[in-house]
Formats: C-alpha cells, sequence, structure tokens
C-alpha cells in the first residue's frame, strides 16, 4: 500500500522525464558528451588513424603564432561580417518601410523580395556562381547596360568577397519580413502625437519609427552575426576559399583541417576558437544595445 | 511581436502622410519594380540557361530566349551517368523524408512534456535547453564525426538521420512548446478525469491541436534536410549514397578540364530548388510566420 502512494506521487514526474528522455539523451550523446571530448581533442594530436596524443595548449600556440591561415580566415570573416550584416540590416529595414506603404498589390510584392531568402544550399551558390561568371554571367550584363565594365569576380582576389556579400543580399527577405511585422506593431497613435507637435515625416521616421523598431533591429543583428560567421557552403562551393584566400572563411578553414588533412585535435581547438568569437561578438552587441535599443515600458536608471 | 503579417496594412506609411506625398506615388513604384527586376532576374537568367544549347551559353550579350528551347537539359542532367541524379534523389527523400518524421515526432513529444507536465528539473532542464541553441555546431562536429565513426555508421545515411530522433533540436523544441503553452490546461484536466494516461493525451489530445505548430516545423525541417550540404559533405563518401547538393558538387567536373556545363548545371540547380519553391508558393503563411515568430531563416 505504501508503495502505491509512493508510486502515485512519483508517476507524474516519471511520465514527465520519460516524455523528455528522447531530448536527454540525445543532449548526452550529441551535445554534452561531444563537448567535453571536444576540449579534450583541442588539447590533443588526432590525426583519426591514430588515437589522440596529449600535447596541451600546443594546438593554441601553433594557431596564434604558426598558423598562416588562422589570421587570414578571421580577417575574412570578420571583414565579410562587418560588411554584410549591416549592409542587410539596411536593405532589409528600407525594404520593409517601402512594403509597408498603402501600395497595390501588396502581397505581391512582398512575395517577389521574399521568395529568393527561401531557396539556399548548394544550388543557389552554383547559380551565383554562373552570375559572376566574368565573360558570359548576368552581372557583368546587367553591369554593362549602365555602361560599367564589371570586374572578374570570382576570379579577383579583390571582388571575390564583395561578389559574396552581393549574393547575399539576394536572401534578405528574411530580415525584411520580421521588420515588417515590427513596423505593424508600432502603435499608430504615436505618429499621430508627433505630427500634432509638428514633427515633420524624417523627424518621425528618427524619433518614432526607428526607436520602436530597436529592438526588431537587435534581433536580427545578431542573428544575421552569428549566421555571417559561420558562413560555409557559398565559399565551398563557389571559390574554394581563393583566389589568394581572399573568401578564406574560418569555417573553410576549419573543415580543411578537420576533414582533409584530419587534424582533428586542431580542428576542435579551432572550433572553441569560433565559439569563443561568436560569444564575445553577440556579448558586445548585447552590451552595447543598452545604448541603441529602446524597450518600451523600460525606465531608465537616473 | 506580431505572430503574422497582416495583408491590410494598418500603418499606411511609417514616414507618416505627408511623406506619402513628398516621395511621390510613382516614384515609389519605379524603385519597388526595379527591385523586384533585381530580385527576380537571377531565376529568369537560371531558367533561360537551362533551356539552352551548350554553345548558346557562352555567347555575350546573352540571349534570353533560348533558340531553340532544349528541355532535354534537364532529360539529360538527370540521365547522364557521371552523376547519377535518379538515386541522389532517391537518397535525399530518403534521408529528408527519415528526418523530418523523427524530428517532428520527438521534438513535440519534448515540448510536450516541457509545455504540459509538471516534473521534477523541468524549468532547469528547459534552460539547457535553451543554452544549446547559443551552441554552434562545430564545437560538436569533431566529435560526433568520430562517434560515427566508432558505431559504423560512415557512409551510411545514418548519422544523417538517427540524431534527429532524439530530441530533435532545440529550436523545435522550443518552438512546439511555446505552442503548446497556448492550448487551454482544462484539456488535459477533462482528459485525465477521464482516464487518459499521459502519453494518449499527447498523442490524441494536444499534438492534433498542434496544426500550425506542426506546419511550421515541417516546413524548416525539410528545407533544412533537404538543403544541408555540410552533413552529407562529412559522412558520405560512395557516389551511391550521395545526395542532390552533392550530386550538383560532382556535376561541377562534368565536362572535363574544368570547363563547367551551365546549362546542365543550371537545369540540375533548378530541379533541386523546385520542390522548395512550390513548397512555398502552397505554405507561404507558415513560412512567414515561422520567421517572425522564431527568427529562422530557410
Amino acid at each position: 500500500m505504501h508503495r502505491s502512494k509512493l508510486w502515485r506521487q512519483i508517476r507524474p514526474h516519471a511520465a514527465g522525464w520519460l516524455c523528455a528522455s528522447p531530448w536527454i539523451l540525445g543532449f548526452l550523446i550529441f551535445t554534452l558528451g561531444p563537448m567535453l571530448w571536444s576540449i579534450y581533442y583541442s588539447l590533443t594530436e588526432y590525426p583519426l588513424i591514430r588515437p589522440p596524443v596529449w600535447v596541451g595548449l600546443d594546438n593554441f600556440r601553433v594557431m596564434f603564432q604558426e598558423d598562416k591561415f588562422f589570421y587570414n580566415s578571421l580577417r575574412v570573416t570578420t571583414l565579410y561580417a562587418i560588411v554584410a550584416v549591416p549592409l542587410h540590416l539596411v536593405t532589409g529595414f528600407l525594404m520593409a518601410v517601402m512594403l509597408n506603404q498603402k501600395i497595390r498589390y501588396i502581397a505581391l510584392w512582398r512575395t517577389i523580395y521574399f521568395l529568393p531568402s527561401v531557396v539556399s544550399g548548394v544550388a543557389v551558390a552554383l547559380l551565383w556562381q554562373w552570375i559572376f561568371n566574368s565573360d558570359f554571367g548576368l552581372a557583368n550584363w546587367l553591369l554593362g547596360l549602365v555602361g560599367i565594365d564589371g570586374p572578374s569576380w570570382l576570379l579577383s582576389p579583390t571582388w571575390a568577397l564583395p561578389a559574396l556579400i552581393i549574393m547575399s543580399l539576394w536572401s534578405v527577405g528574411g530580415s525584411m519580413v520580421i521588420f515588417i511585422a515590427g513596423l505593424q506593431g508600432v502603435p499608430q497613435a504615436l505618429y499621430e502625437a508627433a505630427e500634432m507637435d509638428g514633427s515633420n515625416a524624417v523627424r518621425r521616421f528618427w524619433h518614432v519609427t526607428v526607436p520602436m523598431i530597436s529592438p526588431v533591429i537587435l534581433f536580427n543583428l545578431i542573428i544575421g552575426l552569428i549566421a555571417a560567421l559561420q558562413t560555409f557552403t557559398q565559399a565551398f562551393i563557389m571559390t574554394a576559399g581563393g583566389p589568394k584566400q581572399s573568401t578564406h572563411f574560418f569555417m573553410l578553414h576549419l573543415y580543411n583541417n578537420a576533414f582533409q588533412w584530419l587534424k582533428m585535435g586542431y580542428a576542435s581547438a579551432l572550433a572553441w576558437i569560433l565559439f569563443a568569437y561568436i560569444l564575445v561578438a553577440t556579448l558586445f552587441v548585447i552590451r552595447s544595445s543598452s545604448v541603441w535599443v529602446f524597450y518600451e515600458g523600460e525606465i531608465k536608471g537616473r | 511581436m506580431a505572430t503574422g503579417i497582416n495583408t491590410a496594412v494598418r500603418n499606411p506609411a511609417s514616414f507618416g502622410p505627408r511623406a506619402g506625398r513628398l516621395l511621390s506615388q510613382t516614384g515609389l513604384y519605379v524603385l519597388l519594380s526595379l527591385g523586384a527586376f533585381l530580385f527576380l532576374v537571377p531565376f529568369a537568367w537560371m531558367v533561360s540557361t537551362a533551356l539552352k544549347e551548350a554553345g548558346d551559353v557562352m555567347k555575350f550579350p546573352p540571349e534570353w530566349i533560348p533558340q531553340p528551347v532544349l528541355w532535354g537539359n534537364f532529360v539529360e542532367a538527370f540521365t547522364q551517368d557521371y552523376a547519377p541524379f535518379g538515386i541522389f534523389f532517391k537518397n535525399t527523400i530518403v534521408i529528408t523524408g527519415t528526418a523530418v518524421i523523427g524530428q517532428l515526432l520527438s521534438a513535440s513529444l519534448v515540448g510536450f512534456s516541457f509545455a504540459r507536465l509538471r516534473w521534477w528539473g523541468r524549468d532547469y532542464l528547459f534552460l539547457i535547453v535553451l543554452a544549446t541553441m547559443m551552441l554552434p555546431y562545430q564545437v560538436t562536429l569533431v566529435p560526433v564525426f568520430v562517434l560515427m565513426k566508432v558505431l559504423g555508421w560512415i557512409d551510411s545515411l545514418l548519422p544523417l538521420i538517427v540524431p534527429f530522433y532524439l530530441g530533435g533540436g532545440a529550436f523545435y523544441i522550443f518552438l512546439f512548446r511555446q505552442f503548446m503553452m497556448t492550448i487551454p490546461l482544462e484539456l488535459d484536466d477533462a482528459a485525465r478525469i477521464d482516464g487518459c494516461g499521459t502519453l494518449w493525451l499527447y498523442a490524441r489530445i494536444i499534438l492534433p491541436l498542434s496544426g500550425p505548430a506542426l506546419a511550421t516545423a515541417a516546413i524548416f525541417s525539410f528545407l533544412a534536410h533537404w538543403n544541408d550540404f555540410i552533413g552529407p559533405l562529412i559522412y558520405l563518401n560512395s557516389v551511391s549514397n550521395y545526395t542532390l547538393s552533392l550530386g550538383l558538387r560532382i556535376l561541377q567536373g562534368y565536362g572535363g578540364y574544368g570547363i563547367q556545363r551551365w546549362n546542365l548545371l543550371m537545369a540540375a540547380s533548378l530541379f533541386v530548388m523546385m520542390p522548395v519553391l512550390l513548397l512555398f508558393f502552397f505554405s507561404q503563411k507558415y513560412f512567414i510566420q515561422g520567421i517572425v515568430t522564431y527568427g529562422v531563416k530557410g
């Protein structure tokens, strides 16, 4: 009798754990376990065919002192993120403002701008590789229409990275849609009040729209930043890191070390550096946001 | 934040009414049309190239209307023996189909547990779920690869399927949990009084009411697996196990001497994109809801 009473108390908890057990198992096997192993591997030399050999922090020393591709891959990835992410925010925001006006066939316009962000992966990379073909590509044909003699894009160390940035703008529809949702949440009364106080359109844009939408900007900024720092497929397919390492992204460097050269220990060390980089960048953005993000109902100290 | 986007405009002109006059309507339409042209022209370019003869691809300025229109390119892209696309298509469908099912089943069950059941440690574990969202996949990439190697699963479809049956990923759990929280709790009580067990409650009451969450999760899970590149790239070695993503990559080498058969490549790429585009046109609402509510990008 006592047992069954106990069971009646435990049972709901057991049911909860049981239903969550797929995740608990998955977390232990595919996340927590591998994380710990990854820490260990990062302190070893592990060529996969032989067991790992402890080298302490040597992987990190090699990374910062000897690996001639390491700093370059950090530079390429940072440059890409610094240019592409803000460009996405500005373009996505302006498009959202345009598509939040009273216009005809609004659903159709929105679909057109959103459509390219639906497709992704190797097929898109191949399409853009063809678009940026220096002799027969669409990009240089379009530039030719306005009288510009286009560069050789993916074959040029100067233009390969800008080409990837232009390509990334094609999928700006995702951020645009998030901005539109944000714009629709701005109370109309604020605009009316501002207008009654005699502020013009530009002032209303900067003093009503932008502050009210700033949490959405922060959201898009963080998501875009994390994705940009992990860029891989485009560079792998379109340029393989070239020409002259100009698109040698950090993830490409990590992939080459792990799966081309089977330096599993070193690749694990690189992965932790990438994680640290993403974490620091994200925290920096969040910290800075207290200056420029406005939350309704928030009362600032002082 | 709103969960969907109304086609009706609540804030006509966020600049305000007077700006509407300032930025004349025609100017707006010209700008919109120019933008739309730039966003759509890559698709047109892809279709045009896919239907051209090999020789006509290398013409500059390009001829937009292919003469003759070679529908046979799609057949050739599919049947050339350099990269057997029939097999890639089958593999991709097997992986995507089974992985999506696993992801939906396990994530919805776990989400159910977090949303509808009360148990010791639940809130702490949910914090861990959220924390794993921050962890980039690169950190676990190497050890998971080693694990798959130890299991003898390298060069099989298993590494691309089995992990998704164990929880289905933090994002999907979160999505289901958030949705299931909105279903009235009285339903559970009523079902309990009727003698319903926990699993019955999940399978017969909560899951059938989670249609919108299932649709959103199914779409994004489908996109993720259909377009996945790094997973197949790492785990699959034999061509007979390749997916469409890997197939496109080897088709890049078709023709030899670094000469790329762009008409066939575009035909094959178009073929790979087609299911995604069709899915989009039939379920646009869920795409937009997923992006707006959870910030996922396809």
